[in-house]
């Protein structure tokens, strides 16, 4: 089904802080059993987008084919001289057609959009801590990290080697990486919990980031509470404009005084403070 | 060189394109000059606080969405004293969209709305479907819509008063003459029309509330209708949404007799979608040979019949 290809879309350039533009796919490749990366060709907001942040893209393939509604999608790679990256699991229509363009094609993107993470230079160690795909919102981090001089710990967990994608994850930043799977018992939340403990003890992070599972964030925000460490957790939620205005993709946060409040993931998120945030 | 002012009641708008209550907000000006829009509407202010609605709000179609958002917001207090000042910000007139749920707090607020520098027109939400009442709302009769518009009207003053009126109805063009007859300047046409979606895995509704609006391409054509029918209904002027994502979606709804259209969902798709609109208007126009975009109102509706907005 061919929708509304006529919608006129205006490209504003560099001026305006959000773009709706039409971007060159690059690259278009599969990785993994269930998962595929894009990379799209845009200097400019490539260089201006920033860890933690997302694009929401029009998930149509070269014949058009595709959902209704544009779809968020958090940042994978970019940075000054780099290809804007994403990286995802193939799940649903809109994921399924990205998965379909070719190098060559154009895929409508919205952005850069959200608040992304925050870096203290200050810091010296952050510590990781990604679930599945997770890990693809978290990967920029450690470049940025690095950049900053500060060492980035990584603990991944995924269902088995093969679903692990850790070059994907750390690139070239330097990141070490510690696996955990479900095929071998050693992701199970306790276990999980008694490696953070010894990780911790060894070498206390100053920060800690986290997303793509409920049972890990629980985890982390009850033992960061428990050491005193801040952290930031990248949540997720079904959206509709993705710039703020539809209310739509709401999650419970817990305001500075301590009241539960409805924020919206796209403008006030999608990264939030690992204590206010809520379990979904 | 196209004209592409228009005139609603007292109020004359730059170009006839402007968004619809709930698909807005000052956030767009990140990806836009909105001083390039014919109007700004507000999401619908309420007279207190609302959290809205359990989640899942939105829930896709194949060419639409449906919604059951809430109207989430801070009340008509917050939004006077703080999110007024950010939208006087910009030039364009600002219309707020209010809600309300009995006939005294409609004159309430619009009361206190004409009286607050800045607000160009009110825009009154009598036919949300979201609310409490299983979607029941004052849009859907003729008496009670009448109510609601006389209420305000007897308090705002000359301030322009617009009722947007709502799909859900037996008889819009009996609701549109009530409304007209009791004091509004200007309607809109439409609100979303309910609808529903279920997910067949749960055997539950996808939308958190059960029923949704709906609205987006496919609404279109009803959405026309309902503009046709009003237009030939009443001599005030109406401004014609649903499903409108392009300047042929636009043109569309001039010829049934619009005299300005509102840009909802398209602009989710396509958040420049309203500039689009703007300036395909102004090809067609050029195209066509019309000084005037003024000019497109009611040209498709049987002669004979009396037009809207003049």
């Amino acid at each position: 089904m061919h929708l509304r290809p006529n919608i006129r879309a205006m490209d504003l350039g560099p001026a305006a802080m959000v773009a709706e533009r039409s971007l060159k796919v690059i690259e278009s490749a599969p990785v993994g059993r269930r998962y595929h990366r894009l990379l799209l060709e845009a200097p400019d907001l490539s260089a201006r987008s920033r860890p933690g942040q997302f694009f929401h893209l029009l998930c149509r393939d070269g014949a058009g084919n595709g959902p209704y509604l544009r779809r968020p999608m958090s940042i994978w790679r970019c940075g000054a001289g780099e290809p804007l990256g994403f990286l995802f699991h193939v799940k649903g229509k809109g994921t399924a057609a990205l998965a379909r363009l070719r190098a060559g094609e154009a895929l409508s993107v919205v952005g850069p959009l959200g608040q992304g993470f925050a870096l203290d230079p200050a810091w010296r160690r952050i510590l990781i801590l990604a679930r599945g795909v997770g890990l693809a919102t978290l990967a920029p981090l450690t470049g940025a990290a690095a950049a900053m001089g500060i060492a980035a710990d990584a603990v991944l967990s995924a269902r088995d080697p093969a679903d692990l994608m850790a070059e994907e994850f750390a690139g070239v930043s330097g990141a070490s990486v510690t696996a955990v799977f479900d095929a071998d018992g050693s992701s199970e939340v306790a276990r999980v919990e008694a490696l953070l403990r010894a990780r911790f003890a060894a070498a206390r992070p100053d920060a800690v980031f986290t997303c793509g599972s409920n049972r890990l964030f629980l985890l982390l925000q009850r033992l960061s509470a428990e050491f005193g460490i801040p952290g930031q957790v990248a949540l997720e939620q079904q959206m509709g404009c993705g710039l703020g205005m539809c209310f739509c993709c709401v999650r419970q946060i817990r305001d500075a005084s301590g009241a539960v409040v409805n924020l919206r993931v796209c403008a006030e998120g999608p990264v939030f403070d690992l204590q206010a945030a809520l379990a979904w | 060189m196209v004209d592409l002012s228009t005139r609603i009641g007292s109020l004359t708008l730059a170009n006839p394109v402007m968004p619809a209550s709930g698909t807005f907000g000052p956030e767009l000006a990140k990806v836009f000059d909105l001083d390039a829009l014919g109007a700004l509407v507000t999401k619908s202010v309420t007279p207190e606080f609302r959290a809205g609605n359990p989640l899942p709000r939105l829930c896709e179609t194949e060419a639409g969405v449906l919604n059951s958002i809430g109207i989430p917001g801070k009340g008509l207090d917050h939004f006077i004293e703080h999110a007024m000042p950010e939208w006087r910000r910009f030039r364009a007139p600002l219309v707020v969209s209010y809600s309300a749920p009995t006939v005294a707090s409609f004159a309430e607020g619009a009361a206190r709305l004409a009286a607050t520098p800045g607000v160009a027109a009110i825009e009154a939400n009598i036919s949300c479907p979201n609310l409490e009442e299983d979607g029941r709302a004052f849009a859907m009769h003729p008496e009670p819509a009448a109510a609601a518009t006389a209420a305000m009207r007897r308090v705002v003053g000359r301030a322009p008063l617009w009722v947007k009126l709502s799909p859900n109805t037996g008889d819009i063009a009996a609701v549109a003459r009530a409304v007209e007859d009791a004091g509004a300047d200007a309607l809109v046409v439409a609100n979303t029309i309910l609808g529903l979606a279920i997910d067949i895995e749960t055997a539950r509704p996808k939308l958190g509330s059960g029923m949704g609006g709906f609205s987006g391409p496919a609404f279109k054509p009803i959405a026309l209708r309902l503009v046709w029918q009003v237009a030939q209904a009443v001599r005030i002027p109406v401004i014609g949404v649903g499903g409108i994502a392009t300047a042929e979606d636009a043109v569309e709804f001039l010829m049934a007799g619009a005299t300005a259209v509102q840009v909802g969902t398209a602009t989710f798709v396509s958040p420049t979608a309203m500039l689009g609109v703007v300036d395909g208007l102004r090809g067609f126009c050029a195209r066509k040979g019309l000084a005037r975009v003024a000019d497109l109102t009611g040209a498709a509706l049987p002669t004979g019949l009396p037009r809207a907005a003049e």
